[in-house]
């Protein structure tokens, strides 16, 4: 039998050098006794020989398993975490079983370990002990955990308070920070701290911040066991609020309301003055009356209404479906993917976007949620027909000589006619008061064909933008030869 | 009017901040102090730091500026036609608050709101201040979050994100209507754009430049918002498709419920209600359902009672009982989707499930140490030496439930 002692500071390295020598040399887990004692005993009750075979490997998750479980109050935690490291040799995806009775007691201890870890990080109560005007602040704190977890948790009090010196103070060790480096030593016996002002305040908070209309005691109680108590300087309030939470509640529930104080109506009065009257006939008008448009449930899910953009007095309008994703966030027709699309085909066929009204035949996106995304919905006809209030509204502002209809739903909405675009594209069309309209895709479709067939429709795309652009051209030339 | 003392200030304004469920300080931007060259650290899973007796944990120092407030929200404790006593931080006190209980360990961070005074721009202009101070001028590297203001210039919501690790905008109130009519001043599509902003701000940061430079981050833990629960008559149905919509729309993090809770000095337009605690803790079960376990929405409808999830029972389970044709689930054969329906089964317990898969082949008792609520899940799953009885009793239902409250002989 093989006497193992390890020390009280640095616990987990001693333990993984030692298992990893006894592994090495083959020492079967029962014929190993473990003990963790004063720092200065002897590692090595008994020498033992080199280790053979080089390094030894174990399964991804077992060093993060072993530093938790050293720590544990269990003093049987050694041996157990030997025993599994003995049997891991035999069966490596031992550690991935969920359901085998070792490894489940392993991973309970480690879980109670990282528990009391978050409880110390959550539960440690500073109290100044230095001068406040000092250039580093001093601070102390007495802490009971239930396991050995001072050593694991004082990284997390350095990087947390790196301005400051601190001192935690506990049954088993104690642990100083100076900026530099952490300094663990003997356990002392608990200090007493001095009085600390900030202790008033924090318990007022405490005590206004509960809502007595909620009592729900065991969901405190899970969270923070009474075991902490004795350390925390709020928890002795506990006891009074829970007593006085019923009735405060009711007597909130049983106050007659009050009177507004007089200043109140005076400036609900101001805050409510109606607005300057509706504009009418520009595109203002347009603007507001589209923000307030209930024409079709659509504006329920949508972020805003989309109007068209471009000069007033623009020969060429383009219409598309509707706002996507981008378009709804922002507020502007045309800015995500398919506009950005649309900008570089159309720069191509020499078709100045500065120089048309772009638009949409719907104003609201229409999508499904899904998840972390909106997918796409195409508008039904009712919608389109709906919708068509606004977009006459902006064909009679901008009276355009020609009009380009990308895809189905800015099709159907100008000339009527809902039929797929594949037949009709690149022909000229007309709109019921006699306007010509150009059929073409939109964007969007182009975006979702794959690779090989893309191109050819592009090109197309391409094509009929090229035309309308010549056919504004020339019907701009035109009216300068009249106008001369 | 007396001056009230800098403890008085935090009553009366701790008071007024407590309706706002959210004390969240996960998702941030991890960072330390180890450098000794400023204070806090975030290390990405928030702690609370205390638990009041409402159950409710204390993270972040929650607070108002001020609850002076011009709005007249009816809902509200600090709404203008309140009598309840005012008061106002200076963003100093704010400042050395926030900082004095962080060295103690009090608190993760600041969670900072305010009713609005003079002009919703001024309001966001001192929060902005507080943060800046924080962040610049004492090297505070623990969590903000700034609950801000729709109405504000986007330019200032801009800057709050670069000092805060989280922003939130309220919608208040489920549907549109419901906030017209109890928040008359308030504006559902400029709340709207208020969070699209939010969205569109944070994507644009995350985009590299041409030079390769990553630009400050903005608002690393993302947007939320609270919707209060039991004040207007939205049924549950609406009130999720409400959050969906949200999620999908702003990437928000979490929507918070909040059972509307009496108020001191309440308003005539809302009578006083218990509140509905337990609607509240069953919309959550919702919520996660439709985030974390792939149902949809359509589907959590069906199984509610005329919109509204069945307060005796959890929403998984009614699911469950009401689609008893997909049961029993084989743990050793089905995929992970169709594991996560199984009633008593979390998202965890399904990954231990798959891994141990893997190698042998589950027994009962294996999946009592995976975690499995197997009182909920037994009558829902077969396992190598398990075959359940009773799917289609008609008493399943009552199984559950809690039993009927018995009448007492006088």
């Amino acid at each position: 039998m093989r006497r193992v002692v390890l020390p009280e500071i640095g616990t987990f390295e001693a333990w993984r050098d030692e298992a990893r020598a006894l592994l090495g040399a083959g020492v079967p887990p029962e014929e190993v006794l473990w003990h963790r004692g004063a720092a200065e005993a002897d590692l090595f009750a008994e020498a033992l020989p080199p280790v053979r075979g080089g390094a030894v490997t174990v399964p991804k998750g077992f060093v993060d398993l072993a530093r938790l479980v050293v720590w544990h109050r269990d003093p049987e935690r050694f041996a157990r975490l030997y025993g599994l490291l003995w049997a891991l040799g035999h069966s490596r995806g031992l550690l991935e079983d969920r359901g085998d009775p070792r490894i489940d007691r392993l991973r309970r201890m480690a879980k109670e370990v990282s528990r009391d870890r978050h409880k110390m990080t959550a539960f440690v109560r500073f109290r100044e002990i230095g001068d406040p005007a000092a250039t580093r602040r001093r601070f102390a704190a007495w802490f009971e955990p239930s396991h050995y977890i001072l050593e694991l948790t004082a990284p997390f009090f350095a990087k947390r308070f790196g301005d400051m010196d601190w001192s935690i103070f506990t049954p088993d060790l104690t642990a100083h920070f100076d900026g530099f480096e952490i300094r663990f030593a003997p356990p002392e016996a608990r200090p007493e701290l001095p009085d600390d002002a900030a202790e008033e305040l924090w318990r007022t908070y405490f005590r206004n911040i509960f809502n007595p209309a909620r009592l729900k005691i065991g969901a405190m109680q899970a969270e923070m066991p009474k075991k902490y108590w004795r350390n925390l300087p709020e928890a002795p309030l506990i006891p009074e609020l829970i007593a006085e939470a019923q009735s405060r509640a009711q007597a909130m529930g049983e106050a007659a309301p009050s009177l507004p104080p007089i200043r109140a109506e005076r400036i609900t009065e101001r805050l409510r003055a109606p607005e300057a009257p509706a504009p009418v006939g520009d595109r203002d008008a347009l603007l507001s009356g589209l923000a307030g448009c209930r024409r079709c449930p659509l504006w329920q899910n949508a972020t805003q209404p989309v109007a068209g953009e471009g000069p007033l007095d623009a020969p060429l309008m383009i219409v598309g479906e509707q706002p996507g994703d981008q378009e709804d966030l922002a507020g502007r027709p045309f800015v995500g993917p398919a506009g950005q699309l649309f900008d570089t085909v159309a720069a191509r066929a020499g078709l100045k976007r500065d120089r048309a009204y772009v638009t949409n035949a719907v104003k609201h996106f229409k999508f499904a949620p899904r998840g972390k995304r909106r997918l796409h919905q195409s508008p039904n006809s009712g919608e389109i027909a709906h919708c068509r209030w606004w977009l006459d509204m902006e064909r009679q502002l901008v009276r355009p000589k020609l009009i380009v209809a990308m895809g189905a739903s800015a099709a159907e909405s100008l000339t009527g006619d809902s039929r797929r675009i594949g037949t009709r594209r690149g022909a000229l069309e007309h709109a019921p008061d006699g306007t010509p309209v150009m059929v073409t895709w939109h964007p969007s479709y182009l975006l979702r064909l794959p690779e090989g067939a893309r191109s050819a429709a592009e090109a197309a795309f391409e094509a009929d933008l090229r035309r309308a652009a010549a056919l504004v051209a020339q019907g701009e030339g035109a009216a300068d030869t009249k106008g001369a | 009017m007396t001056r009230l003392t800098l403890d008085q200030k935090l009553a009366i304004l701790s008071d007024a901040a407590k309706y706002d469920a959210s004390c969240a300080s996960s998702g941030g931007q991890k960072r330390d102090s180890r450098d000794g060259k400023g204070l806090g650290s975030v290390t990405g899973s928030g702690i609370c730091h205390a638990y009041t007796p409402d159950g409710r944990c204390i993270s972040l120092l929650k607070i108002l500026m001020t609850n002076f407030c011009i709005y007249d929200c009816a809902y509200c404790v600090n709404r203008v036609s309140s009598n309840v006593q005012r008061a106002r931080f200076s963003p100093e006190e704010v400042v050395t608050l926030t900082l004095e209980f962080y060295r103690r360990n009090y608190i993760e961070g600041l969670f900072l709101s305010s009713g609005i005074i003079r002009s919703p721009d001024e309001t966001m202009t001192d929060m902005v201040r507080i943060a800046r101070t924080l962040r610049q001028e004492h090297g505070f590297r623990g969590y903000i979050h700034l609950k801000t203001i729709p109405d504000a210039a986007p330019e200032l919501i801009e800057e709050a994100g670069l000092y805060a690790d989280r922003l939130s905008i309220n919608v208040e109130l489920p549907t549109d209507g419901a906030v017209k009519s109890y928040a008359p001043e308030k504006d559902p599509a400029q709340i709207r754009k208020a969070m699209a902003d939010v969205r569109l701000s944070r994507e644009a940061r995350k985009e590299r430049s041409f030079t390769g430079k990553r630009p400050p981050r903005f608002a690393p833990a993302g947007q939320s918002t609270q919707m209060i629960v039991g004040a207007d008559g939205a049924d549950d149905t609406t009130i999720l498709g409400t959050s969906t919509r949200l999620y999908s729309s702003y990437r928000l993090k979490r929507v918070y419920y909040s059972a509307f809770s009496p108020i001191p000095d309440s308003s005539a337009a809302l009578p006083l209600i218990k509140p509905p605690l337990m609607r509240e803790h069953r919309l959550y079960q919702a919520d996660w359902l439709l985030r974390f376990y792939g149902f949809e929405l359509g589907e959590i409808a069906s199984a509610t009672k005329g919109g509204n999830l069945d307060l005796e029972i959890d929403p998984k389970l009614a699911w469950a009982l009401a689609n008893r044709q997909r049961f029993p689930v084989d743990v050793n054969r089905a995929d992970r989707e169709l594991l996560l329906r199984i009633p008593g089964v979390g998202t965890k317990s399904v990954g231990r499930i798959l891994a141990t898969r893997r190698h042998r082949t589950l027994r009962y008792e294996d999946l009592r140490r995976m975690g499995v609520n197997l009182k909920q899940a037994r009558p829902f799953l077969t396992a190598l030496d398990w075959r359940p009885r009773g799917l289609d009793a008609a008493d399943l239902r009552a199984r559950f439930a809690p039993p009927p409250e018995q009448l007492q002989l006088l």
